[in-house]
């Protein structure tokens, strides 16, 4: 086990966020903590501000109130190089990858914080710089291998049909080797096959990699079928919280999903 | 080539490490890095597996099922059940669970060896309906972590097993492979089962080898050929060509690294030695079109200008007859500018030996590749045969027989046309089943095929369909399904065809497209579609279909037994044909009687007034489940046959 890790098992926790811009309140006073090796799913309407809450985490937005402590620490706001550098990496939801880029190289990009040799070493590729790169790319063929994409190894990203690329960016997320994975809407525009097979990837990784998962999905089939505890947000503030089955039962929450007119 | 005492495989590898020790003996691509293991690693594999599937109880007589893609340990699994005396059962990796425990449940497999999680979670399905089960082993533990391990075991942890064992025990290996005899059962395949059950075709030690020797001497291959290994373990084929072959002349077998990669691999081994199915060689074709199509105006004329020199010389210097010289000089030119790199592109550089069979292939696409320069051959073969029966021999290929006799094979057609042979690989029996034995197989070892065919004047065989599919419409006049399918199959926009007319007053076909073909040609016409489903149904589809269909009509005409069954109405299937809906075999042969059954409703409708029909069909997906597609499916009736019936 990982020594920095805290011994109640609560790997990242947040306490009572609350995140506006200007007069919208995207998020309003939320707490609640993902423990050591689950998958945590975050699920909500549209606008309930579920990215906006992976945002918060990962540092790229910043909350006018609240703290986070992630691996014990406490602070009020991450910086994005900050949590990447310790372990926090993600997907989004519209696919943020180099289009013009092979497959290969994408998922080397995520080894890029783990690169420890500078621009002109890499660009001499000799020596130390060579082994370091030849052992990175090692890694990045496990994750080629992991998940299945050998045949489009050398293929431009641009060219790839929409599942495969969002299959490309959990690699490149991987390639960082990440304790927390933040997944934003992984199987969002998948045919069912597709969505199978990510969800076997995301269940894959958290057994064999030993990842603690957070994910925000809309397809409630995939959410009560893969993760340990769900998360439910409304209109930025959070209306319940529990395993997949309290949560179904919740009738704040069916509520929410049917439409019931807010006062 | 030496051969006394080397009676089974496992006798025949220690020997291959002797000689061609440091030799490759198969590849696998692994992590993007080809991964080679010489013949000494591969026999140091095989016996620490042996040992280790001793120690874990296998003994002489148990059968091992083996399922998985093609891979090196896998057929190390096949090698070491031979060395200690039982018999390895490869089973079709894309089977699905019922369809793998008949196979467990009927060949009695004690031991199963299997890829990887996706078949491990198969067999423990169907695990307490075969009793007799007591082992799995796996080759990659992904993903099995929390798997019990009480009858489950790595590749690895067998194997370490087994070399402590051998520490002990050095002398166990060389004695259990050295029990064997050319007479022991070496293995049992499944066919396909294109009608009912599939049934496992015993073959001994003896017919595997002398057969893949005959075809070793005849082609001259050695040790220096190179083979990539990707049509399933399961099939005859396969087993022959990247097993007994590659043991008994020493050359490299190479494992893709998965099926979609099998082309870029293809390119980058560079194989010289190929066998392919029609289908493939199809698709390989069509792929150079499409692509063909989308490249400049200047190499589109010069593809088309040396592709007319090609058919005209290409296939005749082949064959060495008299070209003139004129033709030799652009032939060569040809070779530097178009040939050259358009094999390189498809991975046929270094081929000098192409096997292809199984179905009829057009003659268009057969003359495309010997253009080229590619020796394709068409062979003709069972898996009771241990696959061949006959041959084309170099400078006889016509396309349109399977060839002469191969070495030690006599052939006969009986009174009423059907091929029947006897050779040295003819089959033991079919296992647990000594009806369709006696029914296959006679007393004195010939074997009938159930295909109708005849000699033609050269002494070669020509096949026509089988011989229990060959019908008569109801005015008497023959009627042969497949030889109808097959040409309709020679268009490149038609995947699949499935005829209609045994016992009818006319032909009629049902249609599947070729949606990658079909689909670049819509692109170019500027139709839109969202689905296979919808493209199948517009009627420009239709239109495009129709003068194929009306080709093949023109065709039937000229042939006087044939011209009765023109087809007189067809229509394009709303969801493609597929082996997990039980609509094709493993192998990709239609399953003509299952799916008059099935789509009842289009084949009634075919033959009556209507101009369309409504059908819900049910789809299997990978997963097991089901889902359901529904339309309105149009009829297209052929005026132009109607003419001719009129003249």
């Amino acid at each position: 086990m990982n020594p920095e890790r805290p011994p109640n098992g609560v790997l990242l926790e947040v306490h009572n966020i609350s995140l506006a811009f200007g007069g919208v309140k995207a998020i309003e006073d939320v707490s609640f903590d993902i423990r050591d090796g689950e998958i945590r799913a975050i699920i909500g309407p549209n606008g309930a501000g579920k990215s906006s809450m992976l945002n918060v985490i990962n540092g790229f937005y910043h909350p006018q109130q609240g703290s986070i402590t992630y691996k014990g620490e406490t602070r009020s706001q991450m910086k994005p190089h900050h949590a990447a550098s310790r372990g926090i990496a993600r997907t989004f939801q519209n696919i943020a990858l180099f289009k013009g880029m092979s497959t290969l190289d994408n998922i080397m990009t995520g080894r890029n914080t783990l690169m420890k040799k500078n621009v002109i070493w890499q660009a001499l590729y000799y020596g130390p710089a060579r082994n370091e790169e030849l052992k990175h790319r090692e890694f990045a063929e496990h994750i080629i291998d992991f998940l299945e994409i050998q045949a489009i190894r050398k293929t431009p990203v641009g060219r790839l049909p929409y599942g495969m690329q969002k299959r490309v960016e959990l690699g490149r997320a991987l390639a960082a080797e990440p304790d927390l994975l933040l997944l934003d809407e992984p199987m969002a525009g998948m045919n069912v096959e597709e969505k199978e097979d990510m969800c076997r990837f995301v269940l894959d990784v958290n057994e064999e990699f030993a990842t603690t998962i957070a994910l925000i999905e809309h397809d409630m089939g995939v959410v009560m079928d893969i993760s340990d505890r769900v998360v439910v947000l409304d209109y930025g503030k959070k209306i319940a919280d529990g395993t997949p089955d309290e949560v179904r039962g919740n009738q704040g929450v069916i509520d929410a999903y049917l439409g019931v007119s807010h006062e | 080539m030496p051969t006394e005492g080397l009676d089974t495989f496992p006798k025949l590898l220690l020997d291959r490490a002797r000689r061609f020790g440091d030799r490759p003996a198969i590849r696998e691509k692994d992590y993007g890095i080809w991964q080679t293991w010489t013949w000494r690693q591969v026999e140091e594999e095989v016996r620490m597996l042996a040992c280790g599937l001793a120690v874990r109880g296998f003994k002489r007589g148990d059968k091992l099922a083996i399922i998985g893609d093609n891979r090196p340990r896998l057929y190390c699994g096949m090698a070491a059940a031979q060395a200690l005396g039982g018999v390895p059962v490869p089973a079709y990796q894309d089977a699905v669970a019922e369809e793998l425990q008949y196979v467990l449940e009927h060949a009695e497999a004690s031991f199963v060896l299997a890829e990887d999680q996706e078949q491990v979670d198969k067999v423990i399905e169907v695990h307490d309906r075969c009793p007799q089960l007591t082992q799995v082993i796996f080759d990659d533990s992904r993903g099995m972590r929390n798997y019990d391990r009480s009858q489950l075991q790595d590749f690895d942890t067998v194997q370490k097993q087994g070399r402590d064992f051998a520490a002990q025990n050095p002398d166990f290996y060389e004695e259990q492979v050295n029990q064997g005899k050319g007479s022991d059962v070496a293995i049992f395949l499944y066919t396909s089962g294109t009608t009912g059950r599939p049934k496992g075709v015993v073959l001994t030690h003896d017919n595997v080898l002398i057969t893949a020797r005959n075809g070793v001497e005849l082609e001259g291959l050695n040790e220096h050929d190179e083979i990539l290994a990707y049509l399933p373990m399961a099939w005859v084929g396969d087993h022959l060509f990247s097993y007994a072959q590659s043991y008994v002349s020493g050359f490299c077998v190479s494992c893709p690294e998965s099926g979609a990669t099998v082309m870029q691999d293809m390119r980058e081994i560079g194989p010289t030695y190929v066998f392919a199915p029609p289908r493939i060689f199809e698709n390989l074709l069509t792929t150079v079109m499409i692509r063909m199509e989308d490249a400049a105006k200047i190499k589109q004329r010069m593809f088309h200008y040396f592709m007319g020199v090609a058919r005209r010389a290409g296939s005749s210097m082949l064959d060495g007859k008299e070209v003139s010289l004129k033709d030799r000089l652009l032939y060569a030119l040809g070779r530097l500018l178009v040939y050259g790199p358009l094999k390189d592109t498809m991975g046929l550089s270094r081929t000098r030996l192409a096997y292809t069979a199984g179905e009829a292939i057009g003659p268009d696409i057969f003359q495309f590749y010997r253009s080229l320069g590619i020796n394709v051959k068409q062979l003709y073969g069972q898996t009771e045969a241990a696959v061949f029966v006959t041959i084309q021999p170099n400078g006889e290929v016509f396309p349109d027989t399977v060839g002469k006799p191969a070495t030690d094979v006599e052939i006969k057609i009986t009174d009423n046309g059907e091929v029947v042979y006897r050779s040295p690989g003819v089959f033991k029996e079919y296992f647990k089943d000594p009806d369709a034995t006696a029914q296959t197989k006679t007393e004195d070892g010939w074997v009938h095929t159930g295909d109708a065919g005849f000699f033609d004047e050269r002494g070669h065989i020509k096949i026509i369909d089988r011989a229990k599919d060959v019908g008569k419409l109801n005015d008497g006049s023959m009627f042969a399904p497949k030889y109808i399918e097959n040409k309709l199959k020679f268009f490149a926009y038609i995947r699949e065809a499935v005829a209609f007319g045994d016992g009818r007053d006319f032909c009629t076909t049902f249609i599947n497209i070729d949606l990658e073909a079909v689909g670049n040609w819509a692109e170019r016409s500027n139709i839109s579609y969202s689905s296979y489903q919808e493209l199948a149904a517009r009627p420009e589809t239709y239109d495009l279909i129709q003068e194929s269909v009306e080709q093949v009509n023109r065709d039937l005409a000229q042939d006087p037994k044939l011209a009765k069954s023109q087809i007189r109405r067809f229509l394009v299937l709303q969801k493609e044909l597929d082996a997990d809906d039980g609509e094709l075999t493993r192998t990709r042969k239609v399953r003509r009687g299952h799916i008059a059954e099935k789509y009842a409703v289009l084949v009634d409708a075919l033959y009556s007034d209507q101009t369309s029909c409504y059908i819900e069909t049910q789809v299997k997906f990978e997963d097991g489940r089901t889902g359901k597609i529904a339309g309105e499916l149009e009829i297209r009736d052929l005026s132009g046959v109607k003419m001719k019936r009129a003249s």
